[in-house]
């Protein structure tokens, strides 16, 4: 946490709203229980006992949309999956993060064909995107923890 | 590539969920007059398994008909197939049943083995068994931690995931990579197994049986889970057998039909384990064989790490038209530069003639049907997967039962969307 300055022992810390607000959004972020194929079983295996999402605050997956902040998009997307994966984003209230997870998600991976979306970033704005087929458990807490990073920097101003 | 633009507009949204007038004749009439609710479950919901959706006809809480919706993950990887030469279209096969790519890898590669009269050696039968029956062991424990969390049974994912990370540990130890091994491969296997693969599996299969008896300690005879699974999505024997079902599905209901009992493959006939049969066809009984599958699973192991101990001999076939030499060889062979070169570029013709192949996945019968042309590339491939009769099913099992039976109906069979839908 930014602190600023410590004012002897009166139990005072001094800090900007900006990087209060970004803390406690790192702190708690929930994503949505949304998995789509392979990368999903990993996602899982993350929630799981040995990689344990719960130390970042993400134990809470949420099955509704309304409810979440963050969208994991774990797996291939398909042409007719793709409706559903905007819907859900659209669903979601502000302030709304979304990972592409695996090499599916972020740009077709080993399908390059007429069923597969060529990346999520054609439906929904990524903020941060994971390599691997399917990425490790740590490879998604790195993302993770990328994007806490991303959310420490971001500004008041753009907040609109 | 250029990609069509996903749907925009409110209208072609709607398009999509469809209207009511297209539901005529497959729900009934009541639905359509608004006597009984139609309700839609997914695509996204916590326990489809996966991208399923499932169009509901309810009577109050009663399931009046069930309609199943796939397509939702739809890859076109049999399609992709058809542009790859043999060898190269095996990492594609990983990620149809993505919980235990090993039985798709063993599918595709007895195919195409059996397409080419392509021997295998002992020592790569053995390694294949170790890891089908690991694969069986992952993929049956994401079963249970899924079906229990389905259920309302929190904690037994927890501890159904901490030993899959370690059969995953070994997948890694094998292949390199935890899920998407493409370890089997046609004429035996990639490689050896590594000198601390032994040790770790003896350890595990040490391990592995009290942890069965600890799931059985949270569930077997809890009656919460006994009143939610027992005499719940019931299927007759006759019905199971007219709809094709397979794996423990069909076991359930008591039918005896194991392929690695009926067909044997592998090398399986000689290996010493039981069938466990059900008797009611009920979630309880499918939840039971698979239980006890873990067992026999592990029978089989101790069997198979018996035998890779005394058996010696190379892994993988040495017929070097099909199979690549080993990495050894390149600097001394010239011959085996060019058998490498070969293989890796233009892979190997396979003869102008279709095959059939299936063997027992743990959801079911995988089979792989190719179609060969004579040149490097097969015409068509076709995987026949469990996942796909199994959802063709549901509304067999689910008439009748009560809404929150759902979920349990569609946990005890067990199917992968990546592997109805491929």
């Amino acid at each position: 946490m930014g602190v600023s300055s410590k004012l002897g022992n009166l139990g005072v810390v001094t800090t900007t709203l900006e990087q209060a607000v970004n803390w406690g959004r790192t702190g708690a972020m929930w994503p949505l229980l949304f998995g789509l194929a392979c990368c999903a079983i990993e996602y899982m295996s993350s929630q799981a006992s040995s990689y344990d999402l719960s130390r970042f605050g993400m134990e809470l997956n949420r099955a509704t949309p309304r409810q979440a902040d963050l969208l994991i998009v774990s797996g291939r997307l398909t042409r007719k999956m793709a409706p559903v994966v905007r819907q859900l984003y659209d669903q979601m209230a502000e302030p709304k993060w979304v990972i592409s997870m695996g090499d599916c998600a972020s740009c077709g991976g080993v399908y390059n064909n007429y069923a597969i979306v060529q990346g999520v970033d054609e439906i929904v704005p990524v903020d941060v995107y994971i390599a691997g087929c399917p990425p490790r458990p740590e490879q998604l807490l790195h993302g993770i923890l990328t994007l806490h990073e991303k959310v420490k920097s971001e500004r008041i101003a753009d907040w609109a | 590539m250029a990609v069509a633009s996903p749907p925009q507009s409110i209208e072609e949204q709607r398009r999509w969920e469809g209207s009511l007038d297209q539901l005529r004749g497959l729900v009934s009439e009541r639905a359509i007059t608004g006597e009984t609710m139609l309700l839609n479950m997914g695509p996204h919901h916590p326990s489809t398994h996966g991208v399923l959706r499932l169009l509901l006809e309810l009577d109050g809480e009663q399931i009046v008909s069930c309609l199943p919706d796939i397509g939702f993950l739809h890859t076109g990887i049999e399609k992709s197939i058809e542009d790859k030469s043999y060898e190269k279209a095996l990492p594609l096969t990983d990620r149809m049943d993505y919980l235990s790519p090993m039985s798709n890898n063993m599918a595709y590669a007895a195919a195409v083995e059996k397409l080419l009269d392509l021997d295998v050696p002992e020592r790569g039968q053995i390694i294949r068994v170790v890891c089908l029956e690991l694969a069986r062991c992952a993929s049956h424990l994401v079963w249970l931690g899924t079906h229990a969390i389905d259920m309302g049974a929190m904690s037994v994912l927890l501890y159904a995931f901490r030993e899959r990370e370690r059969i995953l540990g070994m997948f890694e130890m094998l292949s390199g990579q935890r899920m998407m091994s493409s370890y089997i491969r046609p004429g035996g296997v990639w490689r050896d197994v590594p000198d601390d693969f032994l040790p770790t599996i003896k350890q595990f299969l040490n391990d592995f049986p009290a942890k069965v008896d600890d799931y059985e300690a949270l569930l077997t005879q809890n009656p919460i889970w006994k009143d939610r699974a027992q005499g719940v999505g019931v299927i007759e024997p006759d019905v199971a057998l007219a709809y094709g079902l397979t794996g423990p599905a069909l076991r359930g209901s008591g039918v005896n039909w194991d392929l690695r009992k009926a067909q044997p493959y592998s090398g399986y006939e000689t290996y010493d384990f039981n069938v466990p049969l059900g008797e009611h066809g009920d979630v309880y009984d499918r939840y039971l064989i698979r239980i006890h599958e873990f067992r026999e699973s592990m029978k089989i192991l101790n069997q198979a790490v018996a035998r890779l101990e005394q058996v010696k001999g190379p892994y993988r076939s040495e017929n070097r038209k099909y199979c690549p030499p080993l990495r050894s060889e390149l600097g001394q062979s010239m011959e085996a530069v060019i058998h490498h070169f070969k293989l890796w570029t233009y892979g190997y013709d396979a003869p102008d003639d279709e095959i059939y192949n299936a063997i027992e996945s743990p959801r079911g019968e995988i089979g792989c049907y190719i179609h060969g042309t004579g040149g490097n590339k097969p015409r068509r491939v076709h995987f026949k997967t469990p996942s796909f009769i199994h959802i063709s099913a549901l509304p067999v099992m689910a008439k009748g039962y009560l809404l929150a039976d759902m979920v349990a109906i569609i946990g005890s069979v067990d199917i992968v969307l990546g592997d109805c839908d491929r």
